[in-house]
């Protein structure tokens, strides 16, 4: 591989660089960085103009369905769509079948990971936090985490039981691998379709309250205060509320962090009332009041990570009444374009602060590496093109599924291309 | 006169026109239902599936009469299945029956939302006969019907709707048409039963029958499930009976009588008292009969529209 | 282009004249009972019953006839005819009705007006008694009563105005560019 990267806008917030620049990468390493380089014929060189140069962006909260799901989607499948949206690694969660609770599935995954994308592609598992996702008995997490995982989570579900939790933050904590939650008070949510609120009233549709998600976090905030070197992480905040939670405990020190998704930025709970089956997702799509705090929230640094939720569910799965289809939309290939469009041009990011949640800050609270972006290390990069226009086309999609409510919609911002562990892939 | 939209699947957005389009078509049905022979051929030729997901046999028939007094051809497919499967059968269903040729389908089924999804799946003309706890506009209608008919007129009429109104489609689609035709509406019952933001629609909450009935005309009073009272939304029938029944010892005390409503079926001295059931200001048997002009008007006016 | 072929005073002789051979005919009014059609149709017959109290001294039953659910039309227009009741408060078993209608043109109306009253019960006779006659059946149908034959293109209409319902009485040929039927 030798590759010219001509007058690419490089922004790394973690060297607090903004810079138009040129770099040769050879072999999967950053030869040179510098202002117009000269490259011989061997190199193919790429133009860059205008267009972002940025540390790879990882994805912390992806469902890649294998082994078990195969109909919905594969870890090739995944990979590649995860590719398209401009991402070199993803973390998958360990809802499959079996699963991810046992060290043979967790060094599967990573495995297949490799073998499918030659390396373009990082999966890194999540592991379940219980046995079986079952909230009973502890999972394996010593032998786990030696196998490769980043994270544990029953997501899907809730770690329920406040015994249970306490546990599992006692016991994660010493391999420093945080705990990701899947905040909902479940008693509350029986039969629950959507958002609880006016729009549920007047469809008569049963609501799940925005409490559920912030009684589950209120309460596992006062597990970490009493377990102080765990760490927390809520998956997919979705509520003012959940946001006011994190904050207050965030002034306290304590060792919590947050994602959202870019489906709960863009859309309300207003949008159900097509009753299309792909608005159908847990937590489900709040209200405009949350909608801003959301935003808010990511201005003021009290989330920390855009990941997608990227649930696949196959056509038939999603093609029945309301409250037959399961919860779950695709994400990987417009989260980019969603947050461009949503955040950078709307001002409430910046490009760099939207680099930092996509791909810094995710890495930190897994305890990954830091990319490293200098003259002799390896490249993990993602170029994208802040200002492509473009229109979301669901059969276009990598992903064996489609998903998505965002067919059609007009989105600026798109990936061009990925560098990762000596591959690389361009539009 | 036609109506705005090919299907009827709910109250809501609704306008007025339409609303009294219906109400004026359904008085000329009435009239053919006075006659020895109640039966007209504007609807011959025409195929009407009946597609009832929740077992519901009153409403079904009086669609089935309807759809047969307007000489159009019927078929009923009643699936009361459970689990899984249901979503299945609903696409699949649809779609044979689109090879079939049918041209209208009257669907109930217990969520909320089937019917719309029915209307991306098949070219018929759909009409909601009850979706989950959303809409049920023909009952509406057909309340809105008698109350005109006992009242001369619909606007500035004053309704409460007394009962389980988080779970009731036939609330809700009260709530939107009474509405849009200038009916003052509110509703009452336990705390547990009465959705959050109902107030938005435009309607005054009470706990209390007492306070409710010296402001109204007319109430509509709702079905008690049994099962509610498993998931834990009332203790007993008991209490329930005592506190949120309609009997007649606390309707006497309204400056002037009251008229009863039910959509059926009714527990006896559970939700309502027998004697007011069947007293002289009761006008659920009206309701049944002009539930069947309705229909048949709703039937004419999407049927013969193109 | 509006011509005038039949003033008010040239209707209420005609009239006159049809409720004289209605009698004439029927020997009487005995067990005969008058239907018009919607809307003019309606009119009509109230202005014979009244000619015929006037001449025989009797009151005739009037009854009126909304044919709309009966129309072999009722698809494929464009707009929805208004659907109105009909208003027929007595048993027609054994009676010999007399239809009335402003004009006959098709048939179609009649045939309609026919297979309601049949649906009604099963009369002793059906007589039909018609303002003007413009000719031009499609149906097997005839008038037992004409007021006026007013011989017409198929590009012509003729509109019957009521004090009723117009402001005047009168029957008008009218030239037509669009063919309505």
């Amino acid at each position: 591989m030798k590759l010219h990267l001509k007058s690419g806008r490089l922004i790394d917030p973690a060297k607090g660089k903004d810079v138009v620049t040129d770099m040769l990468i050879v072999d999967g390493r950053i030869e040179r960085i510098g202002q117009s380089l000269s490259a011989d014929r061997s190199f193919e060189t790429i133009d860059l103009k205008n267009k972002i140069i940025a540390p790879g962006f990882i994805d912390m909260h992806v469902h890649l369905r294998e082994p078990g799901y195969e109909h919905k989607e594969t870890i090739e499948t995944g990979c590649a769509s995860a590719a398209a949206g401009g991402f070199t690694a993803v973390c998958c969660m360990p809802n499959t079948n079996p699963t991810i609770d046992e060290e043979s599935v967790a060094r599967y995954v990573q495995e297949e990971g490799r073998r499918v994308t030659g390396g373009l592609v990082d999966v890194y598992p999540i592991a379940a936090a219980t046995k079986g996702r079952k909230g009973e008995e502890l999972a394996p997490m010593a032998e786990l985490s030696k196998a490769g995982a980043v994270g544990f989570s029953d997501d899907g579900s809730p770690i329920a039981s406040a015994e249970l939790m306490r546990r599992v933050l006692e016991y994660s904590s010493m391999y420093g691998l945080p705990v990701i939650q899947h905040a909902e008070e479940q008693t509350l949510t029986r039969n629950g379709l959507m958002n609880e609120g006016l729009v549920a009233t007047r469809l008569g549709m049963p609501g799940i309250p925005p409490i559920a998600e912030e009684l589950m976090i209120e309460r596992d905030i006062i597990l970490l205060r009493y377990v102080p070197h765990s760490k927390y992480h809520v998956a997919h905040i979705s509520t003012a509320g959940s946001i006011g939670c994190v904050r207050r405990a965030k002034v306290e020190k304590l060792n919590i962090t947050c994602e959202v998704t870019p489906h709960h930025f863009t859309l309300t709970d207003e949008a159900v009332e097509s009753f299309d089956t792909n608005l159908k997702m847990s937590p489900p799509l709040r209200t405009k009041d949350d909608v801003h705090a959301l935003k808010e929230a990511l201005r003021d640094g009290t989330i920390d990570v855009i990941a997608t939720d990227h649930a696949p569910h196959t056509i038939d799965e999603k093609e029945v009444e309301y409250a037959q289809a399961p919860f779950g939309i695709v994400g990987l290939e417009t989260a980019l374009g969603l947050s461009v469009t949503e955040l950078a041009n709307k001002k409430y990011l910046t490009l760099n602060q939207l680099i930092e949640k996509l791909s810094i800050n995710p890495r930190r609270i897994l305890s990954l590496s830091m990319i490293n972006i200098q003259e002799g290390e390896k490249a993990n990069l993602t170029v994208f093109d802040p200002e492509k226009e473009w229109v979301v086309d669901i059969q276009a999609f990598k992903s064996k599924s489609k998903n998505s409510p965002f067919h059609g919609r007009r989105l600026k911002g798109k990936a061009i291309g990925i560098i990762n562990n000596g591959k690389s892939l361009f539009v | 006169m036609k109506l705005q939209s090919r299907h009827l699947l709910g109250l809501e957005g609704v306008r007025k026109e339409d609303i009294a389009l219906i109400l004026d078509t359904a008085i000329s049905f009435k009239e053919v239902l006075e006659r020895p022979i109640k039966k007209v051929p504007p609807l011959q030729g025409k195929t009407i599936v009946n597609l009832f997901f929740e077992s519901s046999t009153r409403t079904r028939i009086s669609f089935e009469l309807a759809e047969r007094r307007l000489s159009a051809d019927v078929v009923n497919f009643t699936a009361v299945g459970s689990s899984v499967s249901k979503g299945e059968t609903l696409k699949d269903t649809a779609r044979n029956i689109e090879a079939m040729k049918i041209d209208m389908v009257v669907i109930r089924h217990a969520s909320s939302g089937a019917p719309h999804f029915l209307t991306r799946v098949v070219e018929a003309n759909v009409i909601n006969a009850g979706d989950g706890a959303h809409e049920h506009p023909t009952q509406a209608l057909l309340d809105m019907m008698t109350l005109r008919e006992k009242y001369g007129k619909l606007e500035g009429l004053r309704v409460c709707i007394v009962g389980d109104i988080l779970h009731s489609r036939v609330a809700r689609s009260n709530i939107y048409g009474l509405k849009t035709m200038g009916v003052e509406v509110s509703v009452c019952g336990p705390a547990t039963m009465i959705p959050r933001n109902i107030e938005a629609l435009g309607v005054r909450v009470y706990h209390r029958l007492e306070d409710v009935i010296p402001q109204v005309d007319a109430l509509n009073v709702l079905r008690i499930q049994l099962e509610r009272q498993k998931s834990g939304l009332f203790p007993s029938l008991r209490e329930y009976h005592r506190f949120f029944g309609v009997t007649k010892e606390k309707v006497d005390r309204a400056p002037k009588p009251i008229t009863i409503m039910h959509p059926g079926p009714i527990n006896r001295d559970v939700e309502l008292s027998a004697d007011l059931a069947d007293g002289p200001h009761s006008v659920i048997l009206e309701q049944v009969t002009n539930g069947e002009a309705v229909r048949m008007a709703v039937l004419y006016l999407l049927g013969t529209s193109n | 282009m509006k011509t005038k072929v039949l003033d008010a005073d040239g209707l209420r002789r005609t009239v006159n004249r049809l409720s004289h051979e209605l009698v004439e005919k029927n020997k009487g009014v005995h067990d005969v009972v008058l239907v018009g059609i919607r809307t003019r149709g309606e009119f009509l017959a109230h202005r014979v019953a009244k000619k015929i109290e006037e001449i025989e001294n009797v009151s005739v039953l009037v009854g009126v006839l909304d044919i709309t659910l009966y129309r072999d039309d009722l698809r494929g227009r464009l707009d929805q005819p208004q659907l109105k009741s009909s208003e027929i408060l007595f048993d027609i078993r054994g009676k010999v009705i007399v239809l009335i209608d402003d004009v006959l043109f098709t048939g179609r109306t009649i045939r309609s007006a026919l297979n309601a009253l049949m649906d009604l019960g099963r009369p002793a006779m059906i007589q039909l008694l018609v303002l003007v006659d413009r000719g031009h059946r499609e149906l097997p149908i005839k008038a037992d009563f004409v007021g006026k034959n007013v011989p017409t293109a198929q590009g012509q209409e003729v509109k019957v105005e009521m004090t009723e319902a117009d402001e005047e009485d009168a029957v008008y040929l009218i030239e037509n560019d669009e063919k309505e039927k």
